[in-house]
C-alpha cells in the first residue's frame, strides 16, 4: 500500500512496488491525461511534476513517488506557470494530434516555474526530452516565450 | 498473424474496389442520414447525418473522418459552416460513429488517409451545409408568410429584406418539417467568409488539459489489458511458453494463444506486460532468420541491374542513351531503408466481442475497413461491428492497418470480456507495416546543351498494393512508382520500370507513401544532371518544367522566398527540390551547414505550396511544417534494419527522431489558387530529403544517394 499525493488529493494504492507512477495514474487512479509513449524515459509523453520537478513517470516506480506531491496535466492549470503555458498553447493553436502535448506542457510549465525568462538554450535543454512526431516544436518554442512574457507582465 | 492481416486487408479492398467512383453522397437523402443519428440525438433539426441544430443555436457537425493532427475536426465543420452561414462561435464537432453514411467518397468506405479528407468533403460537406440553410430559410419564410427569395442569411440568422430576423436556433423545430431540397446552389468563392480563414482549431482545448480521449484512454467497465508475446521473426511459431508461471503473477487474468501471439491478460498494463515478459516463449523461428538488410540489398541491387515492368515510356530511352545526341552519361544507384511510423501513441485498441456483435474503440483510420474485415473474420454482418473512433495519437498511414484491432477482438473473444490490447513501444517498432525499402538504378544521358536526352530508372521494392490487396494495373503497383511516373521534367526519352521483391517484412502506407522515396530519387537525379550540365539546379529545373506550370509556380515562389539569387550566410548552403503528391505541388529550399565531423545542421526550410483552394491557411502551413519535420527525421535518422531475420530497432534510442534542439526555422508560403483543393497532410514531405541532400552536395561536393544521411561520409579529416 502506497500513499500518493496527486493534484492535492491523497490516494492509497495497492500495487506492486515496481509499478511505474505512470500506470498508477492511468490504470489505478484512471487519470489518463498523462500519456504513455516509450516506457524508457526517451520521449517525455509521460512527464509529471514530482515535488515540482519534471520527471518521466514511466520510469519512476511508485515506491519512489510514495509520500511525494505529484502534479499532472489535469491540475497544472492551477499553477501560475501551468496556466500561462496552457493559455499560450491555446492562443498559438500549438497541438496537432495532441498526444505528446500533456508532456510538453508539463515540461514547459516546470521550466517557467524555475526560469521565468528562458533563453532559447534553456528551452532546448528543458524540452529536448519531449518528442513530438507532428513536429510542433517551433510553435512550442513560441508559446513558451509568450507564456514567459505573460508571466512577466502578470507579476 | 500474417494470414489474419491479409484477410483483413483483402476485405477492406474488396469494399473499396466495389465503390470506386461512387461519389453519390447521402447528404440529400434524409432517410439514410437520420438513421445514423437517430439513436444519438434529440436535436430537433438534423437535416442529414452531418448537421444537428439545437434551439440554443448550437450547430454540431458530425465528422466521419479520423483526427490524427491534420485538423479534420476543424476543416470539415468549416466547410459545413460556410454554406450553412453558421455563426462560427456556435459550431461544435462530434466524432461520427461507424456508419456507411460517413464513407469517404474517394475510398468508398469510412476511412481517413491519402490526404483525402478535404478533397473528399469539399463538395458534399458544403452541400450538406447549403441544404440545411435552405431549410432554415424556408422555415423562416413560412413563419413570416413571405417568399424565401426575400430572405438571406448572416452568421446564424435568417434575415428578411425588411430587416426582421430569426436566429437559427429559433427555427430549428420548424426547419425539421421543411422538405429537403434536392438541389442547392453553392456560394461563389468570393463570398466565402469562413473558408480561407486561419480559424482556431476546435480540438485544441481538449489537447492542452489532458481531457482529450485517445484510443489508449478508453476504459470499458469489466475490461482487461493485454500485452502479447509476438513472433520475433516473420512466420515464427510459438513452441513452448510458461503459462503457469505468468498466470501466477499479480493481477493476471489469463494467458491465451491468439493468431497474433501469446496474450497475457491482466488488470492493467504493467501487470500484463510483466506477465508477457515472464512467458519465456520458445519460438520455432523458421527459415526467415536468413534475412538481413545486407542480403535484401544485394537482392534488390541484382534486380535493379536488370529490367523491370515498364510503368512509363516516352520515346526510346534504351536507344537514346547510346544515340548520337547523347554526349554525357551518368548512372548510379539510389536507396532508402524500411521506415517505421513511430506514432507517439503506440498501437492499441479495445474490443468487446459479445453474442450480438463486436464493439471496437480506438485510434483508427479506417472504421469502415474494420467493420468489413471483422465481420468477415467473425462471421457477422458489418453493421454488427460498431467502431468508436477516438482521437489518434498520430496516424501517418499506420492506423490504416488492422493488426492491433484484430488482436483486441481475438483476445476479447478468448477471455469473454472487453480487452484493451497494448503494444509496448518495442512491439510497435517491431510490428512492421513499414515504408518499403527501395533501391533505384538510373542511367541518364545529356545532350550537347546539357539538357537530358534520355533517362531510364528501374526501382526495386515490395508492393504495398499487394500487402493491402489492391489491384495492380498492367503489372504495376502504382504506390511503387508514384512520384516517378509523374516525372514532370521535359525528357524526350524516359523509361520507368518497377522490379518487385518481397522480403517477408510487411510493407504499408507511410506518410506520402511511394512519393517519400521516389521524389527523393528523381530530385537527386535531376540535381546530378544539373551539376553535370554545369547549370544552377534551380534554373535547370525551371527550364525543364516549362510544360508544368503548377510545379514551376511553387519552384519559383520557393526560390524567391529563400533568396536563391543571393548567396546564403557564410557556411550555409542551399538545396532545392519540388514534387507533386495527393493533388498538391510543393517546392522546398533547405539551408544547411556541414561540420568538420560531418554533422549536418538544417537551419532553415522554405516551403512553397499550391494546394488549390485553401480551407484554413494556418492548418495548411502547420501540415507542411509537420511533414517537413517528419521527413527530416527520416532523412537524418530513419532506418529499420534486419539481422538474422529480426528487426534491430526497438525504441527512440535506436530509432531517433528530430527533437526541438534540431528543429529548423520553417517558412511556408501558400501560392493562391482557384483550383479544387489538393491534400495537405502528406505533400510537404517528399521534397524535404532531396532538398537537404542537394544542399549537402552544395556544401561538400559529396552526392549522397542513400538515406538516412551518412555523416561519416561527410567527415573532413
Amino acid at each position: 500500500m502506497y500513499t500518493l499525493h496527486v493534484n492535492g488529493k491523497t490516494h492509497s494504492v495497492e500495487v506492486t512496488p515496481d509499478t511505474p507512477l505512470l500506470w498508477v495514474l492511468r490504470d489505478t487512479l484512471n487519470m489518463t491525461g498523462t500519456k504513455f509513449g516509450c516506457g524508457e524515459a526517451l520521449c517525455g509523453a509521460c512527464t509529471v511534476h514530482l515535488d515540482g520537478v519534471p520527471v518521466r513517470s514511466c520510469s519512476i516506480p511508485v515506491s519512489a513517488a510514495a509520500g511525494k506531491h505529484v502534479t499532472t496535466i489535469e491540475a497544472v492549470g492551477a499553477t501560475a506557470a501551468g496556466r500561462a503555458v496552457q493559455k499560450a498553447w491555446l492562443a498559438l493553436d500549438v497541438p496537432q494530434c495532441g498526444y505528446c502535448q500533456s508532456g510538453q506542457i508539463m515540461s514547459a510549465a516546470a521550466l517557467l516555474a524555475r526560469k521565468p525568462a528562458p533563453t532559447d538554450a534553456d528551452i532546448d535543454a528543458a524540452m529536448a526530452g519531449n518528442i513530438c512526431r507532428c513536429g510542433t516544436y517551433n510553435q512550442i518554442r513560441a508559446a513558451i516565450k509568450d507564456a514567459a512574457a505573460d508571466l512577466g507582465h502578470g507579476g | 498473424m500474417q494470414a489474419r492481416a491479409l484477410r483483413s486487408r483483402r476485405d477492406f479492398l474488396k469494399v473499396s474496389a466495389l465503390a470506386t467512383g461512387g461519389m453519390l453522397v447521402a447528404v440529400t437523402i434524409p432517410g439514410i442520414g437520420r438513421r445514423a443519428i437517430a439513436a444519438s440525438t434529440d436535436a430537433p433539426f438534423a437535416p442529414n447525418a452531418f448537421i444537428r441544430l439545437t434551439p440554443d443555436g448550437t450547430v454540431t457537425v458530425v465528422v466521419g473522418y479520423s483526427e490524427m493532427g491534420q485538423g479534420v475536426l476543424t476543416a470539415v465543420p468549416m466547410l459545413v459552416a460556410e454554406e450553412l452561414d453558421a455563426d462560427w462561435s456556435r459550431v461544435r464537432f462530434e466524432q461520427a460513429p461507424s456508419d456507411p453514411v460517413y464513407k469517404n467518397p474517394l475510398f468508398g468506405i469510412q476511412a481517413t488517409g491519402g490526404s483525402t479528407t478535404v478533397r473528399a468533403s469539399w463538395q458534399p460537406m458544403r452541400e450538406a451545409g447549403a441544404t440545411a440553410r435552405a431549410m432554415l430559410i424556408a422555415a423562416a419564410a413560412r413563419r413570416w408568410g413571405v417568399s424565401p427569395q426575400e430572405c438571406h442569411t448572416v452568421a446564424g440568422r435568417v434575415v428578411h429584406a425588411d430587416g426582421r430576423s430569426l436566429a437559427y436556433g429559433e427555427l430549428a423545430t420548424d426547419a425539421a418539417h421543411e422538405p429537403v431540397p434536392t438541389q442547392v446552389a453553392l456560394k461563389d468563392p468570393r463570398q466565402f467568409r469562413i473558408l480561407g480563414q486561419s480559424l482556431d482549431r476546435l480540438d485544441t482545448p481538449l489537447k492542452i488539459d489532458g481531457s482529450g480521449r485517445f484510443g489508449i484512454d478508453v476504459r470499458v467497465p469489466g475490461g482487461y489489458t493485454a500485452v502479447l508475446a509476438r513472433p520475433p521473426v516473420p512466420g515464427a511459431k510459438p513452441r513452448h511458453w510458461n503459462a503457469a508461471h505468468a498466470k501466477s503473477l499479480p493481477g493476471v487474468k489469463a494467458i491465451v494463444e491468439v493468431p497474433g501471439g501469446i496474450a497475457a491478460v491482466a488488470d492493467g498494463y504493467w501487470n500484463a506486460k510483466k506477465a508477457r515478459d515472464a512467458l519465456d516463449v520458445q519460438w520455432d523461428l523458421g527459415a526467415n532468420t536468413a534475412y538481413s538488410s545486407d542480403g535484401i540489398r544485394r537482392t534488390f541491387l541484382a534486380l535493379a541491374q536488370g529490367s523491370g515492368t515498364v510503368a512509363r515510356q516516352d520515346g526510346d530511352a534504351a536507344a537514346a542513351l547510346h544515340g548520337p545526341t547523347a554526349t554525357k552519361h551518368l548512372d548510379a544507384v539510389y536507396e532508402v531503408p524500411y521506415l517505421a511510423h513511430a506514432c507517439m501513441e503506440p498501437m492499441n485498441a479495445t474490443a468487446s466481442v459479445t453474442a450480438d456483435g463486436i464493439d471496437v474503440w480506438g485510434s483508427v483510420q479506417a472504421p469502415g475497413a474494420i467493420q468489413q474485415a471483422l465481420a468477415a473474420a467473425f462471421h457477422l454482418k458489418p453493421d454488427q461491428i460498431r467502431v468508436t473512433t477516438t482521437l489518434l495519437g498520430g496516424g501517418f498511414g499506420r492506423r490504416f492497418g488492422l493488426d492491433y484491432v484484430f488482436d483486441a477482438a481475438f483476445v476479447s473473444k478468448a477471455v469473454g470480456a472487453p480487452v484493451h490490447v497494448m503494444y509496448p513501444r518495442e512491439d510497435d517498432m517491431h510490428a512492421q507495416f513499414y515504408r518499403p525499402a527501395a533501391l533505384l538504378r538510373f542511367d541518364a544521358a545529356l545532350g550537347r546543351d546539357g539538357m537530358p536526352v534520355a533517362l531510364r530508372m528501374n526501382t526495386v521494392c515490395a508492393s504495398i498494393a499487394k500487402a493491402a490487396h489492391m489491384p495492380l494495373h498492367d503489372g504495376i503497383d502504382s504506390f511503387a512508382v508514384e512520384g516517378l511516373t509523374a516525372c514532370p521534367y521535359r525528357i524526350p526519352n524516359l523509361r520507368i520500370e518497377w522490379s518487385e521483391s518481397e522480403p517477408p517484412y510487411s510493407v504499408w502506407f507511410w506518410r506520402s507513401v511511394g512519393h517519400s522515396q521516389n521524389i527523393f530519387f528523381v530530385e537527386g537525379i535531376v540535381d546530378e544532371l544539373a551539376v553535370a550540365a554545369g547549370k544552377d539546379p534551380y534554373e535547370y529545373r525551371r527550364d525543364l518544367l516549362g510544360g508544368a506550370p503548377r510545379y514551376r509556380g511553387v519552384l519559383e515562389l520557393a526560390a524567391e522566398k529563400a533568396g536563391w539569387s543571393k548567396p546564403p550566410a557564410p557556411g550555409r548552403h542551399r538545396g532545392i527540390a519540388v514534387g507533386e503528391s495527393f493533388g498538391s505541388y510543393v517546392a522546398e529550399v533547405a539551408e544547411v551547414s556541414v561540420g568538420p565531423d560531418g554533422a549536418v545542421k538544417v537551419h532553415r526550410v522554405v516551403c512553397a505550396v499550391d494546394c488549390g483552394r485553401v480551407v484554413n491557411p494556418r492548418i495548411v502551413e502547420r501540415q507542411m511544417e509537420s511533414a517537413i519535420v517528419y521527413g527530416l527525421s527520416a532523412a537524418l535518422y530513419g532506418r529499420i534494419t534486419i539481422e538474422h531475420g529480426r528487426v534491430q530497432q526497438s525504441n527512440f534510442n535506436d530509432y531517433p527522431v528530430v527533437r526541438i534542439d534540431e528543429m529548423p526555422q520553417v517558412e511556408v508560403v501558400i501560392l493562391p489558387s482557384t483550383e479544387n483543393p489538393g491534400g495537405v497532410g502528406e505533400p510537404g514531405l517528399p521534397p524535404l530529403a532531396p532538398a537537404v541532400v542537394n544542399a549537402i552536395y552544395a556544401a561538400t561536393g559529396k552526392r549522397l544517394r542513400s538515406l538516412p544521411i551518412d555523416t561519416g561520409a561527410l567527415r573532413r579529416a
